[in-house]
């Protein structure tokens, strides 16, 4: 095997891991905005989500727990986004830009004492035989939990969109909220549910960022990828099987380009950072120019303030 | 260097309150003389900041009873910059460190409207009169660090994490690949730049990528211990940087350059108290007290750590210079002729690669 085709397999390893905190966000806002709702403030609650997590990770030595609390965090500020947009009827967009900059600060105040401290890694599968598997070996069967966790996301979240009843009702308040609240569907129930949802997705995001990412607390440790995964879901227009493949997209790029760079291939280290986010652009204006799909996909009631005596 | 431009809004909020803060702690100094430090970061990273501020609680310990101190942290580099300076020039504070790259203009603003305070800036090159510099020799620990990885590596590749390809972290490079070739001529530097002086999560995947590619010794001249944790994780060997980064590694962690202002910053308070403090450039490595090595792995063999030790006091006596001729470029050439060493001109301005580095320096 020539010392290329070695590198495949630890890119490929590499790259799913670095999917793993988009995906989580991503499917959350995907089903977010399947219900009518937009989250702008992703990032704030991936970022209190990994505070959270890994303080509590700190406190009771338990990964476990720590995802759990990430979990519950993100949805405390998600509980907080629903309050102001679906019950006091704030402007989504604001209010989501407004939750991020309050997630920027809240992490970094809860957080202070914890800057510095090392917490143990999650310990990564390893089956006999199977890990050891040439190139796919070790991305298929040598990740940790949370990568399976977030695969697993997939399917499920696509099943409950499409094949569930639950699923449908979720779909028909956010493209007509009007008409399903004249059904008797109780919309603001229903939205404030995917939000929560959105935001415990986004705080698992964070936490595996904290707690098994890189494990450890730093101030801003999502360093965007909140901001990536709002993206990912206009570029899978609002598909889950679409998210994966941006998401993979995404983290392989990341990865192949510090790859190329140590193989001193000469390629601008600046022009590849960028080229994760280059390709966002470049699919979403490829995207954006059959308007038919993207009505076809994108809720028709997205952002869109609703009031029951309306 | 350009540490530390996240939140930067939110940071514009902790600065003001912060400000307040300096109101009340200016109480009780009346006869002390007040001394001001300015960070980029917050001193709990226990990296860059926290070591400014292990210098300026050395002030506090030995010239207590004669001076105050008050620092202001996760100060953005530029407009909020300035107005924290100008708050502390304007509360009675006679000297002032501010302690990154980018307060270079501000401080020299503030120092031309406060001609009777005293200023000391890190790592810029503008002084005037009462505005001085200073700057530590970092290379000359990767002079030292580069020999231990050269007889370490068994694989002969050496990862690097490099954040910005600035002179300082070039030169770094450079001091380390000649040090590693000289005991080990077959290994190789190959460098990853992540663009950032702190994020972790790239950190983390350009030490994953270095070592996937071969790499048993990962050396960084970024903030995080994202990279300790990976090599940690691997049972392979890394160096820490700015501070002592064994926790988050304590297997892999084989030492770790460490900034140390407290001598600096002691003598310098010394001197604006008894009037001799001049406006001047300090440039202090190992001889000067102003970088030392962590603790050195127990892992490491007795001779390693004896040649290592041996490198670092030649260094001090001056018997050593990390750049000493002949040195080729990456093309052969010879750039630093045989006998001689490198100017610190030529330091300051490094944007080439000496032979054994992989790649080339992007432009």
């Amino acid at each position: 095997m020539s010392a290329e085709l070695a590198l495949l397999g630890p890119i490929l390893a590499a790259m799913l891991a670095a999917a793993t905190p988009l995906l989580f966000a991503a499917l959350g806002e995907l089903v977010v905005e399947k219900s009518g709702v937009l989250n702008l403030g992703v990032e704030g609650m991936m970022l209190v989500g990994a505070v959270c997590g890994f303080a509590v990770a700190v406190q009771t030595g338990s990964s476990t727990l720590g995802f759990v609390a990430g979990a519950a965090a993100g949805a405390g500020m998600a509980a907080l986004f629903g309050v102001l947009t679906l019950l006091l009827l704030a402007n989504q967009v604001a209010t989501g830009l407004a939750l991020t900059l309050f997630g920027v600060g809240l992490s970094a105040l809860i957080g202070q004492g914890f800057v510095g401290i090392p917490i143990a890694d999650v310990p990564e599968l390893y089956i006999p035989g199977l890990t050891d598997l040439p190139v796919i070996g070790k991305a298929l069967f040598g990740q940790d939990a949370l990568v399976y966790l977030a695969l697993a996301a997939v399917p499920a979240v696509h099943w409950f969109l499409y094949a569930t009843r639950k699923g449908l009702i979720l779909r028909a308040v956010g493209e007509n909220h009007a008409a399903a609240h004249a059904l008797g569907y109780k919309v603001i129930r229903i939205r404030f549910l995917a939000v929560l949802f959105g935001g415990a997705m986004s705080g698992m995001g964070g936490a595996f960022l904290s707690l098994d990412y890189t494990p450890m607390w730093a101030e801003g440790i999502s360093s965007g990828r909140g901001w990536i995964a709002l993206a990912l879901v206009v570029f899978a227009t609002w598909k889950p099987g679409r998210v994966l493949l941006g998401a993979w997209l995404f983290g392989g790029v990341t990865i192949a380009q510090l790859h190329v760079q140590g193989l001193g291939i000469d390629i601008p280290s600046q022009l590849l950072s960028m080229l994760p986010y280059l390709a966002t652009v470049i699919v979403l204006v490829v995207i954006s120019r059959d308007v038919a799909r993207i009505r076809l996909n994108a809720p028709a009631s997205l952002g869109k303030v609703f009031h029951p005596d309306a | 260097m350009n540490r530390r431009t996240m939140g930067k809004a939110l940071m514009g909020l902790a600065t003001g309150a912060a400000m307040l803060a300096l109101g009340v702690g200016a109480a009780d100094a009346q006869e002390k003389m007040k001394v001001g430090f300015v960070y980029v970061g917050p001193i709990s990273d226990h990296g860059y900041s926290y070591q400014h501020d292990q210098g300026r609680l050395a002030v506090e310990k030995e010239l207590g009873d004669k001076v105050t101190t008050t620092f202001v942290e996760n100060v953005p580099e530029g407009a909020d910059a300035e107005r924290v300076i100008e708050q502390l020039a304007s509360s009675g504070h006679k000297l002032i460190f501010t302690t990154s790259f980018g307060f270079m203009n501000p401080t020299l603003k503030v120092a031309q409207r406060h001609p009777d305070v005293k200023f000391e800036h890190a790592t810029g090159y503008k002084r005037s009169a009462n505005v001085a510099t200073y700057s530590a020799r970092f290379y000359e620990a990767r002079t030292v660090i580069g020999q231990i990885a050269g007889q370490m590596t068994k694989s002969n590749i050496i990862g690097y994490i490099g954040s910005f390809p600035i002179p300082e972290v070039v030169s770094g490079i450079n001091a380390f690949t000649i040090a590693m070739r000289e005991v080990n001529p077959k290994a190789e530097v190959r460098v990853v730049w992540v663009n950032s002086w702190y994020d972790p999560g790239k950190e983390a995947e350009a030490a994953k990528a270095l070592i996937d590619q071969g790499a048993d010794v990962i050396s960084l001249h970024t903030d995080s211990p994202a990279a300790i944790q990976v090599a940690q994780e691997r049972g392979l060997w890394v160096f820490g940087q700015s501070s002592d980064m064994t926790r988050f590694g304590p297997k892999a962690h084989l030492t770790a350059i460490v900034d140390d202002w407290r001598e600096y910053y002691v003598n310098r308070v010394k001197a604006a108290l008894d009037g001799s403090w001049k406006s001047q450039d300090t440039w202090g490595g190992f001889k000067d007290h102003m970088l030392f090595l962590a603790p050195y792995n127990p892992a490491l063999p007795a001779d390693v750590v004896a040649a290592a030790e041996k490198t670092r006091t030649d260094i001090m006596e001056g018997k050593r210079h990390s750049f000493q001729g002949p040195v080729k470029d990456q093309s052969g050439k010879v750039v630093i002729a045989e006998g001689k060493q490198a100017t610190d001109e030529q330091i300051l301005k490094m944007d080439w690669y000496v032979e054994g580095v992989q790649g080339k320096v992007p432009k």
